[in-house]
């Protein structure tokens, strides 16, 4: 069946218009519970992180905290915001510009045990890539310590 | 001098742009009876195109030989580089980069100008006056805010360098790609709103959009494939797509430049989908626009966002604002006035494009969403990231879906579809659910999206060659090889991605000198660790001796430190085989401790990146046979004329 003229163009803009609000309707189904939240190590202190819910983790290693795993490939670290501490592990390469006392983000989840587990590590000061969230926390930080 | 120069090239080829506008302006207004005017706009689209070049190669040449008096120079160069990144770093900071983007946008301006004689003097004359417009507001961002040709005085001693991971020669050759791609496309826009202010839509302003379409999409798919192998092995984390805002900033046009190929095909074929045509013209532009804002502005921070200037970031979005606002209010005011395109069936080429458009656009606000999304959440003071798990989820069946309308698009008739379903189509289908039965075994059900993404490329690479099943190979035309190559490429990239998702075996240990590990079938030898120096580094070098049973082969993966500016980057080895790549990274270690090694064995992951070639080949296919036959057809228009 050939659509009449005025038809047809009802038709296509019908159906550009229910194509954009499905989209709509997906991303906002989509991002309800797959985008990220930057949470601080009070903020997951206090509780506002659930157990296996994904989150990207922004801090200051902690000086002395690096320690090798027995794996051999996995370590621990603490990473803090002048005010509470929170464990990670990662088993992985760290990035290049990874320092005790310098700012990371840490890409994971947190584990039943309250230690978060990340799946991969930014540092800061990186060239490959420098978490945005980080340059206000490291001027907090250095504030507090001051 | 030479600075001073390029500068003054530059300020030239602005006041030509405005004066390019003014004639626009005067010519629309149907004051050009002799078609002067019209000869003078392409005249200075010419020129500006010259002079916006001399700028760049000033400032190459101001790169080149490392001239520490010139600002740019002295932060983001040294005189310790190999050449090629002296001339790459000219475009591998903000100021050289946006010096490209207004060279391709004036050498576009003066393309238009030169080569598209089949479009009418006013039509011709209100798109080099919207080129002329667009070009003025990107002067204006370079002159006043962001001067690539700004003096140091005293001058510096010796530069910064060039960011280390920008060291590649992958580099030198993906942002101008990038940028031809992007630019180019506001040709596409310009002859939209030339056709809108002039009544003018239809086939003839469509066959004048495609070339400059086809060629951007091409230059685009091209500059993504690159950029996307780069990714994969310079950030060592062998991935090779990370839907960072920087790679959506780039896929949000190609999304819509591939959407706006197929219509536009529609409309120079058919005269259908006018009005459509024309909003796609203006979206895929006004992507590239916010691409750039995206990736320029420094609301983004990563290895491309140079500027970090909030002054330069609101410049782009008020230029972002006024185009692409006024470019909707024009299609708003005109639209309702564009005849209605030529009918046709539901089932039908043209009802099958309308589907593809359609899943390009959902796909298109899907990525659109979730880029922007992060920004409008910290308005709120809400910080979130959105990353892999919801642009799979949501993008990754519709791509699928995309896919299996390939199947039969390309077979159905325009118009009115008559002959029922093609064999080929049943074939199709047939192999697609053999390889995913296969797949579905094989993986033991585990990562399914994976063995149906396998499934549908499979049957693709059938349905992709059968427009030319059972024609004379010989006699098919350019344009329809050009589509079966670019579908096949779809098929032959999906595969890569399928295989990758599927049969990656990924081994991550702490090794001694001596030690042998496995990953997948092969046996990796960490034979030493020895120190290395380069031109302008030194790394850590490890020496892997690996080999599958066949010989043995080194691979040699480093941790490269720079000294200007200080940096550690790490290096990955690769080694290609026709099977797949196996994929090494050298992590932290010190004697005695033993060396972390990353490694990765791939099958058929290289499909990834000769699939999306062979898409930009399939583009380049179609616009070489285009433009030869309408050339012909135009010469064949032009003779009888002359008795």
């Amino acid at each position: 069946m050939m659509m009449r003229p005025k038809n047809q163009r009802l038709v296509l803009v019908s159906a550009a218009l229910v194509a954009l609000g499905l989209a709509a309707l997906l991303a906002l189904w989509g991002l309800q519970d797959r985008a990220a939240y930057f949470v601080t190590p009070s903020e997951i202190v206090a509780g506002k992180l659930e157990p296996g819910q994904s989150a990207r983790l922004g801090g200051m290693v902690e000086e002395g905290s690096l320690q090798q795993l027995d794996d051999g490939v996995s370590v621990r670290f603490s990473v803090h915001d002048g005010d509470k501490a929170v464990a990670v592990t990662h088993a992985g390469i760290l990035p290049d510009l990874f320092r005790e006392g310098s700012g990371v983000v840490a890409e994971g989840r947190l584990g039943p045990d309250g230690v978060f587990i990340a799946d991969r590590i930014l540092a800061k000061h990186d060239e490959r890539y420098m978490p945005p969230e980080l340059d206000h926390l490291e001027t907090a930080a250095e504030t507090v310590e001051r | 001098m030479i600075a001073e120069i390029g500068h003054a090239a530059l300020w030239l080829a602005a006041a030509l742009a405005l004066l390019q506008l003014g004639l626009g302006i005067t010519v629309l207004r149907g004051r050009d009876d002799d078609g002067a005017m019209a000869l003078a706009m392409r005249a200075l689209a010419v020129a500006q195109g010259a002079l916006t070049l001399f700028a760049f190669l000033s400032l190459i040449l101001l790169f080149w030989r490392t001239d520490l008096s010139v600002e740019l120079v002295a932060a983001h160069s040294a005189s310790a580089k190999p050449w090629l990144y002296k001339v790459a770093g000219t475009w591998g900071n903000h100021e050289g980069s946006m010096l490209l983007w207004v060279m391709v946008m004036s050498l576009s301006g003066a393309g238009l100008g030169l080569f598209a004689r089949r479009l009418d003097s006013a039509v011709l004359s209100a798109a080099l006056g919207t080129q002329a417009a667009i070009g003025l507001g990107f002067f204006a961002f370079l002159l006043f805010a962001s001067n690539p040709f700004a003096r140091l005085n005293p001058p510096a001693v010796e530069g910064r360098g060039l960011n280390p991971v920008l060291q590649d020669p992958g580099l030198a050759f993906h942002p101008p790609t990038l940028y031809f791609g992007y630019v180019g496309l506001s040709v596409a826009f310009s002859i939209a709103i030339a056709g809108m202010l002039t009544d003018r839509v239809g086939p003839a302003l469509a066959r004048a959009m495609r070339p400059w379409v086809l060629a951007s999409w091409v230059l685009l798919t091209a500059g993504i494939v690159a950029g996307s192998y780069w990714a994969y092995y310079e950030l060592g984390w062998g991935g090779y797509w990370f839907w960072d805002p920087v790679e959506n900033a780039s896929l949000m046009p190609w999304l819509a430049a591939t959407a706006l190929l197929h219509s536009v095909s529609v409309l120079a074929a058919r005269s259908a989908l006018k009005a459509w045509t024309m909003m796609l013209a203006l979206v895929a532009f006004s992507m590239s626009m916010v691409g750039t804002f995206l990736v320029r502005s420094g609301i983004i921070t990563s290895v491309h966002a140079f500027a970090v200037d909030p002054l330069r970031g609101s410049f782009i979005l008020a230029l972002l604002a006024l185009y692409v606002g006024g470019a909707m209010a024009l299609f708003g005011w005109k639209i309702g006035g564009v005849r209605e395109g030529e009918r046709f069936d539901l089932v039908s080429r043209e009802g099958a494009l309308v589907a593809n458009n359609l899943l390009l656009s959902v796909i298109l606000a899907l990525v659109f969403i979730g880029t922007l999304y992060p920004l409008a959440a910290e308005a709120l003071d809400e910080r979130i990231s959105v990353g892999p798990p919801y642009f799979n989820t949501v993008v990754g069946p519709l791509a699928l879906l995309l896919g299996l309308l390939l199947y039969v698009g390309p077979l159905l008739g325009w118009r009115r579809h008559r002959r029922g379903v093609p064999r080929s189509v049943a074939l199709s289908g047939v192999i697609a659910a053999a390889s995913l039965v296969t797949m579905l075994i094989v993986t033991r059900g585990e990562h399914l999206f994976a063995c149906f993404g396998m499934a549908v490329a499979a049957g693709l690479a059938v349905a992709s060659l059968s427009p030319l099943f059972g024609r004379r190979l010989g006699r098919v035309p350019m344009a329809t090889w050009g589509m079966a190559v670019a579908h096949f490429g779809v098929a032959v990239s999906l595969a890569g991605m399928a295989s990758e998702a599927a049969f990656t075996k990924e081994t991550l240990v702490r090794a001694q000198p001596g030690e042998i590990v496995a990953v997948g079938s092969w046996q990796v030898e960490l034979h030493d660790v020895m120190p290395v120096a380069g031109p302008n580094w030194s790394a850590i070098e490890a020496e892997l001796r690996v080999s599958r049973g066949d010989g043995v082969e080194v691979l040699r993966p480093q941790s490269r430190a720079f000294a200007s500016p200080p940096t550690v980057t790490s290096e990955a080895a690769l080694s290609t085989h026709a099977d797949g790549q196996l994929y090494a990274v050298l992590g932290d270690g010190r004697e005695g401790e033993g060396w972390q090694l990353r490694l990765w064995w791939k099958p058929f992951v290289t499909l990834i990146w000769w699939g999306g070639l062979l898409i930009a080949l399939g583009g380049l296919l179609a616009l070489v046979g285009r433009t030869w036959r309408e050339g012909r057809r135009a010469r064949a228009i032009r003779e009888p004329a002359r008795w």
